[in-house]
């Protein structure tokens, strides 16, 4: 196995840390979770609920805008640039460099919403409020939005590998909001009679990923356990779907003429 | 027989252009050319003549419409063969939040270099490049000469047999050119072959061991500088002067161009004996007389004209 796709990720990471842009994010992030506090304490009775429920949205939210902002200038940037040129005169094929810049800015992501986890727990240690085994679901829930980033930043590499950054977000976005409306989407073609809008229906609901799916954020701000299977479904979900965006980028980028 | 270091066999590469893409662009017609082991190659061509297209063509950056390529007997998509050559792009950019130091062990990376081994490899090329003071720079904070030089040692750092290299002289100094010169002839004595694409005709000239030259696609020549030219070898020159201060008849001087105190004179060689049977006559002092040989600039600019006007005169028939 070649650890082509390592050293790309390593320096993908590298770029993400040195880039100010990404401090300001996590900066914000913490600045919202940090504000959760205060308007829990104005909640009386149900400060955790607020905490965790803003503190959970902050992360997804803040981790989805990197993961379209960042994910969308991988491969066009690096073609942009030209940086791409020496790089690729090296002993790294196509299909490694994508999985390293993949790689690369999941790593980025983990470690940066890891950070706004640690903040989260810092910010419900501040309230005063001891740990309770039932907040595993917070946990749960934070994984979640990982496989969420996960899928989303294949999308984004995707459009990335053909079109530019403005279109690649708006695709990206577009299928994101798609997919958290996934069943309600189906649910309009268990309703209809009208055939046409049924099939449109199923083959979104089948086409675009379940976002629906990977929202643990009531669940965990309420208390309530996910269950296991539930975990297990998800990722495995997740894991298929990220590897078949994936190689249809490879696909795509395999044979394409850099500019 | 050994492999040639770069086999090129009928390579074409066409746009397509237009709003429906319907149209097409041929930026490279069936280029078929053979660079032996060793050699130091020159690409010249006017802008657009399809130089960087090849080397894209040949590093895997874009892929042919028709045609094969081999390089050491590797065809250019295996991957494989990138561990025999190194590039260096035309006006090369890098991450620019990297230093140079860290770009370079970066690139050492996807060779399995273990870290000893980079450091001292990356050392040491930065030192040849003449980038050793700014080796913890940011290249954010490099100028294009200090960029070039960069782009030269990524190139060279695994010690590839076959170094392409676009535009090599760019963007540098006089210094810079030379040094780069040097490095050239370096890989040339560890016996590695050189293949690049330049417009500073001079510099070709005396680096090259062979030249092609390609317009509009098309290949128009190869072979040494001399063999080029060569072609159209054409008269005689004949340095002189006034023996002992004395005028020479304004009629020989008039055809002759004035030089400080002598007198350059062209002639066809067939009239050469006559030419100097006069000069003896007016009692003139023959300096020398050697044969007017065109340079590789003027067989450049005579070809690379020939394919402008051919253009030109395409596009008037087209309408």
């Amino acid at each position: 196995m070649s650890a082509a796709p390592a050293v790309v990720a390593v320096n993908t990471f590298r770029e993400a840390v040195r880039d100010r842009v990404l401090y300001n994010l996590v900066f914000f992030a913490l600045t919202m979770i940090g504000a959760a506090i205060i308007v829990g304490q104005i909640s009386i009775g149900i400060e955790r609920l607020v905490i965790v429920n803003l503190g959970l949205s902050a992360i997804s939210v803040f981790g989805l805008v990197m993961a379209v902002f960042i994910g969308v200038g991988l491969v066009s940037k690096e073609m942009e640039k030209r940086t791409l040129y020496s790089l690729l005169s090296k002993p790294v094929r196509r299909w490694e460099f994508l999985v390293g810049k993949y790689a690369g800015l999941l790593l980025t992501l983990t470690v940066n919403t890891s950070f706004m986890t640690l903040g989260l727990a810092a910010a419900l240690f501040y309230v005063g409020r001891p740990f309770v085994r039932t907040d595993g679901s917070i946990l749960v829930a934070v994984y979640f939005i990982l496989l969420e980033l996960a899928l989303v930043t294949a999308l984004a590499l995707f459009f990335s590998c053909f079109s530019s950054p403005m279109l690649s977000t708006l695709f990206t976005l577009g299928i994101y909001v798609t997919g958290v409306f996934a069943k309600d989407i189906r649910d309009v073609g268990d309703l209809t009679q009208n055939p046409v809008v049924k099939a449109t229906a199923l083959v979104l609901y089948y086409l675009v990923p379940n976002f629906h799916n990977f929202n643990a954020i009531a669940a965990a701000a309420h208390g309530e356990t996910v269950p296991i299977s539930f975990v297990w479904q998800n990722t495995l979900y997740a894991v298929l779907y990220v590897t078949l965006v994936l190689l249809s980028a490879a696909a795509v980028f395999s044979r394409r003429n850099l500019k | 027989m050994s492999n040639p270091a770069i086999e090129i066999l009928g390579l074409t590469k066409d746009y397509p252009t237009g709003f429906f893409r319907q149209r097409v662009r041929r930026s490279l017609d069936n280029l078929t050319l053979r660079v032996e082991e060793g050699e130091i190659f020159g690409f010249l061509g006017p802008n657009g003549a399809g130089k960087t297209t090849t080397l894209k063509l040949l590093m895997g950056l874009i892929f042919p419409t028709s045609g094969i390529a081999r390089i050491r007997g590797w065809s250019i998509d295996d991957v494989r063969m990138h561990r025999e050559i190194g590039y260096l792009p035309e006006q090369p950019y890098f991450y620019d939040y990297l230093t140079a130091r860290e770009l370079l062990d970066y690139y050492a990376r996807f060779f399995g270099f273990g870290a000893a081994e980079r450091r001292e490899r990356v050392g040491r090329l930065l030192e040849c490049v003449g980038l050793a003071g700014a080796a913890n720079l940011q290249l954010r904070k490099f100028s294009k000469g200090m960029l070039q030089r960069v782009g030269i040692a990524q190139a060279i750092l695994h010690d590839p047999q076959v170094v392409f290299l676009d535009e090599p002289m760019s963007g540098l100094d006089p210094i810079g050119r030379r040094e780069v010169r040097d490095i050239i002839l370096e890989q040339k004595q560890h016996g590695r072959t050189v293949f690049f694409s330049t417009h500073i005709l001079s510099d070709a000239e005396m680096l090259c061991d062979r030249v092609a030259v390609l317009v509009e696609g098309k290949l128009r020549g190869v072979g040494s500088p001399g063999e080029i030219v060569a072609i159209e070898v054409h008269g005689m020159e004949i340095l002189f002067e006034g023996r002992d201060g004395r005028a020479l008849p304004a009629e020989l001087t008039g055809r002759a161009k004035k030089i400080g105190g002598r007198y350059r004179l062209e002639v066809p060689e067939a009239g050469l004996y006559s030419a100097l049977e006069e000069l003896r006559g007016c009692n003139a002092r023959i300096l020398s007389v050697s044969p007017v040989r065109p340079t590789l600039e003027d067989y450049f600019l005579r070809v690379a004209g020939e394919g402008h006007a051919k253009a030109v005169a395409e596009e008037v028939r087209a309408r």
